[in-house]
């Protein structure tokens, strides 16, 4: 079980650490900067986050011993002379990151390597721990990259990795809009998955198109990852085949909308998630917190509500904020109103660690 | 040579003295000094060598025009100033 988590917050990272009585905000590093995305890497303890400076681009941190460094960002290649792209608003798309949405560690068997997804849908690999990046040119060139298109930001963007615990040449990732994508050659050549996935805001015709699908948080079951979840923006979807089909989750209460999605480690029929009403709104149904659980593959779901506020809630929990620890009991998640919650027996029940933290992007157990 | 300033709120993340850079155009000033300091290359320009979105720069008191390719004139005894963009917010 880990007993330490990193907060990404509008204002800063948080460390929060579990101690006698309680869980406590232990540090706080890069206070006053906009930190989106934290990694723990825990093949060799390395800590990364991604800091966005606004006038100052995206930046990149790496903490070897508690000593934090600037290393390089990923950066996008030079655009040809003379070419011309646009974006899905019609202004030229500029080849530069402008976020970093995904930082995963690579497999056991492959130390070093870092998986980095960006904004505007560059994806990259770093086989240095983040010295230096590499884009995926097979799927920045992929002719049906152009058909991306902003979902969760006004650029397409990739948000989710899932590198195979059998084979780390084996990645599928998620785009917000884009569908899923798969390589089985370390990134190579991609194939576009997700047969089955259902966009109810694409015109007749498209609804079913597997690169029309907004997927908010793709996860993979370690134990079993033939096994694949799905918080997608109209819906939950299961897949049992590595993400080659997908089936619909129904009515699901309160509701089936939401960013994250989280399956336990060993368990492939067990998940949570956390609703919201869709789509316009965004904000928890009638003002309640509240925790979803499957325990068997999306048939039934428990509203866990246990130290979770019920009246006047209006904390929305971004895709990446969501989190289960290696050993499946503890969760946490942090919200867009600075809420961070904790919970050690598997969501049954919730503590509040605190109310006040700078709306939260990211949360990570460390 | 020219005189480069930078925007006192560069100088957390990472340091940018006032410097004397030789160069014709904007462009030519800029590589100079990141030449010397290249971490700092990244704060102000883009990945494809513009000035980022939210940046601007003043060559004796004139904005530049051509964002992109930098290519504004400065002369010998211009003063460049590398700010932020009210636009960022």
């Amino acid at each position: 079980m880990s007993d330490t988590l990193l907060v990404s917050t509008r204002k800063g990272l948080f460390t929060v650490a579990r101690k006698a009585r309680q869980w406590e905000i232990t540090a706080v590093e890069f206070l006053g900067d906009n930190v989106t995305l934290a990694l723990s890497d825990r093949r060799d303890g390395r800590r990364y986050a991604a800091l966005d400076h606004g006038h100052f681009g995206v930046k990149l941190h790496r903490s070897t011993a508690n000593r934090w460094e600037e290393i390089a960002a990923p950066t996008y290649p030079p655009k040809p002379d003379g070419y011309e792209e646009h974006d899905m608003w019609g202004r030229p798309l500029n080849w530069s990151t402008a976020r970093v949405w995904a930082l995963e560690a690579g497999g056991r068997d492959e130390p070093g390597v870092i998986w980095c997804g960006t904004l505007p849908g560059g994806l990259f690999r770093s086989g240095d721990g983040g010295q230096s990046w590499a884009m995926i040119r097979s799927l920045w060139d992929h002719p049906k990259r152009k058909q991306w298109m902003g979902g969760g930001a006004d650029l397409p963007g990739i948000h989710s990795i899932c590198v195979d615990p059998r084979n780390s040449r084996r990645v599928w990732i998620a785009v917000s809009t884009g569908g899923i994508w798969f390589t089985e050659d370390g990134g190579a050549n991609w194939t576009l998955r997700g047969e089955g996935m259902r966009a109810e805001y694409a015109p007749p015709g498209q609804t079913h198109d597997p690169i029309a699908q907004d997927v908010h948080c793709l996860a993979q079951c370690p134990a079993a990852p033939q096994r694949m979840w799905v918080q997608h923006h109209n819906g939950i979807f299961i897949s049992s085949d590595e993400g080659k089909t997908f089936t619909e989750i129904t009515g699901v209460e309160p509701s089936a909308f939401g960013f994250p999605v989280v399956v336990h480690p060993r368990e492939p029929d067990t998940a949570w998630f956390v609703p919201e009403i869709k789509d316009e709104k965004r904000i928890p149904r009638e003002g309640k917190l509240v925790v979803t659980r499957t325990r068997d593959g999306g048939k039934t779901f428990d509203v866990l509500t246990k130290g979770l506020p019920q009246t006047h809630a209006y904390d929305v929990v971004y895709r990446h904020a969501l989190v289960l620890d290696e050993g499946g009991e503890r969760l946490a998640f942090g919200s867009t109103t600075g809420g961070l919650w904790v919970s050690e027996d598997q969501g049954d029940s919730w503590t509040c660690v605190t109310h006040t933290l700078p709306p939260v992007y990211a949360v990570r157990f460390a | 040579m020219a005189k480069v300033v930078f925007t006192p709120n560069i100088q957390r993340h990472v340091a940018l003295p006032e410097a004397e850079a030789s160069g014709h155009t904007v462009r030519d000033v800029l590589e100079t000094v990141f030449a010397d300091n290249p971490q700092a290359r990244g704060y102000v320009l883009d990945d494809q060598s513009g000035l980022r979105k939210h940046m601007t720069i003043f060559v004796d008191g004139r904005m530049i025009r051509d964002r992109a390719r930098l290519t504004d004139a400065v002369g010998e005894s211009s003063t460049v100033y590398v700010f932020q963009a009210l636009s960022g917010g």
